[in-house]
């Protein structure tokens, strides 16, 4: 209301996200320097942080009451024993069926939400962080299991590298290199635009013995040697030729460390 | 991965022997019954409403848990907690109205009897500092106080928070900021005979 602070509209919601320590180091290193300059944007970052500090009470959290514990565990007691409904229960709220129904579709949406926000989420959080980071590992990751769940491994199906690369033109702003690998065993199945920390990056796509391998392919940032593994999907990351590259796959470690190798060769 | 995300609560495993899931549930869910309350308080506004969302919400969890497929345990109760309370206020005429609280006698005390019979003055401050908080977000409207009490009381991430309330994180962004500004606004009135002010 008599707020004297105006932030630049456009950093209102990231002051919000550096005040969560939820900025990547490179979106916050970057709004810390403005802070130092934009009196309307400090003042603003002070406020949240005071009402932070405010909230931070912990005379602000309620105790669960113990007559509150002792009625759950009667519920569990009860449940256990009867395995459905208990009489407990029934008299606070009758229960019918839809409603079963309806806290199982609960429970259970609860669960996909989370892992599907949390794709999405990784995604525009950590906009403009193309080093290599936990999170960018997880977002290929993610891209490589959603590009098989999701029956849309490919935009163009074709193990000609001539149609695929003619293929990104003009869809990018850069044209990555497209390699077909047949002779070292890997060949190319197709290629697909893919959404990777808030811009489309190519993902090319090579089999092995029935396995998938997206290579991701962006043209800035650093991608060290090391392989990295999630959820049983291995990541391999290098750098060359003004390209990072990153081949995500659930094919066996030393099979995918040939694969780069193959790649490196050929691109050098 | 895949198998995980397709996973949902076997609505037959209820007859499944229990004693080992009882037990896990025990350590891993009831631990963040506080937090569950807190929830339901400042969505409620009401201690009696709280105590029986977050029984229905409780109950609701331990039929559905499956410690393997739970991985976040706290927002995965706070989601449920949240369910329960949109069919209780679906349900419960008055908690359509948003911003009744006078059916709540003593709106903030029985938690806190402990503190109640020593107040020395500072205690007493402090004490009124946090009705004055309190009464800020419950007086926020339904969306924006629980994407602030999520982030700020609850201590949870963006992500968690779009979760939780189903919506895409960029809309609990704008939704936070906005909340923080209502909040701001809301709690600024009492103080503005103080210096808090002119300290900018």
């Amino acid at each position: 209301m008599n707020a004297v602070s105006c932030p630049c509209p456009e950093r209102e919601l990231l002051l919000h996200g550096l005040a969560d320590g939820e900025l990547d180091a490179e979106n916050a290193l970057a709004l810390e320097d403005h802070l130092r300059s934009c009196k309307g944007c400090a003042a603003a970052y002070s406020e949240i942080l005071r009402q932070k500090e405010a909230l931070r009470s912990d005379s602000l959290r309620f105790r669960a009451p113990a007559s509150l514990r002792r009625r759950i565990s009667a519920a569990m007691a009860a449940e256990n024993e009867t395995g459905t409904g208990t009489v407990e229960m029934r008299a606070h709220r009758p229960a019918s069926d839809g409603k079963s129904k309806f806290h199982r579709f609960n429970i259970g949406y609860a669960g996909t939400a989370f892992s599907a926000v949390a794709l999405a989420a990784s995604l525009i959080l950590f906009v403009g962080s193309w080093n290599r980071t936990p999170s960018l590992d997880s977002q290929l990751v993610a891209a490589h299991v959603r590009s098989l769940l999701v029956s849309h491994l490919t935009d163009v199906a074709s193990s000609d590298q001539h149609t695929v690369k003619p293929w990104f033109l003009g869809k990018l702003d850069f044209a990555p290199p497209v390699i077909d690998l047949a002779q070292s065993g890997f060949p190319l199945v197709g290629g697909r635009l893919d959404y990777l920390g808030g811009r489309v990056v190519p993902a090319l796509v090579y089999q092995r013995h029935g396995h998938v391998i997206n290579l991701f392919v962006w043209p800035e940032g650093q991608m060290t040697a090391a392989p990295e593994t999630l959820d049983g999907y291995h990541v391999v990351g290098w750098t060359q030729g003004g390209f990072t590259y990153a081949a995500v796959s659930d094919l066996n470690l030393p099979e995918l460390l040939e694969f780069r190798h193959a790649l490196q060769t050929t691109l050098a | 991965m895949a198998a995980r995300l397709a996973k949902e609560p076997n609505p037959d495993a209820r007859a499944a022997p229990r004693g080992d899931q009882a037990a896990a549930f025990e350590a891993a869910v009831l631990l963040h019954l506080n937090a569950a309350y807190t929830l339901a308080r400042y969505l409620t506004g009401r201690g009696d409403a709280a105590e029986d969302i977050v029984q229905d919400a409780l109950l609701r969890a331990y039929r559905g848990f499956d410690s393997e497929h739970v991985g976040n345990v706290r927002a995965w109760l706070l989601a449920i907690v949240r369910n329960c309370f949109l069919t209780w206020k679906a349900r419960d005429r008055r908690g359509a109205e948003d911003r009744n609280f006078d059916g709540d006698p003593k709106p903030f005390g029985e938690d806190h009897e402990e503190k109640e019979q020593e107040t020395p003055e500072s205690i007493l401050i402090q004490h009124e500092q946090n009705s004055a908080i309190r009464a800020a977000i419950e007086g926020l409207p339904h969306l924006f106080r629980e994407v602030l009490v999520l982030r700020d009381i609850e201590d949870m991430s963006y992500r968690e928070i779009a979760a939780i309330t189903g919506v895409p994180i960029g809309t609990v962004m704008s939704r936070l900021a906005r909340a923080r500004k209502m909040f701001a606004a809301a709690w600024r009135e009492p103080e503005t005979n103080n210096s808090k002010e002119t300290q900018r």
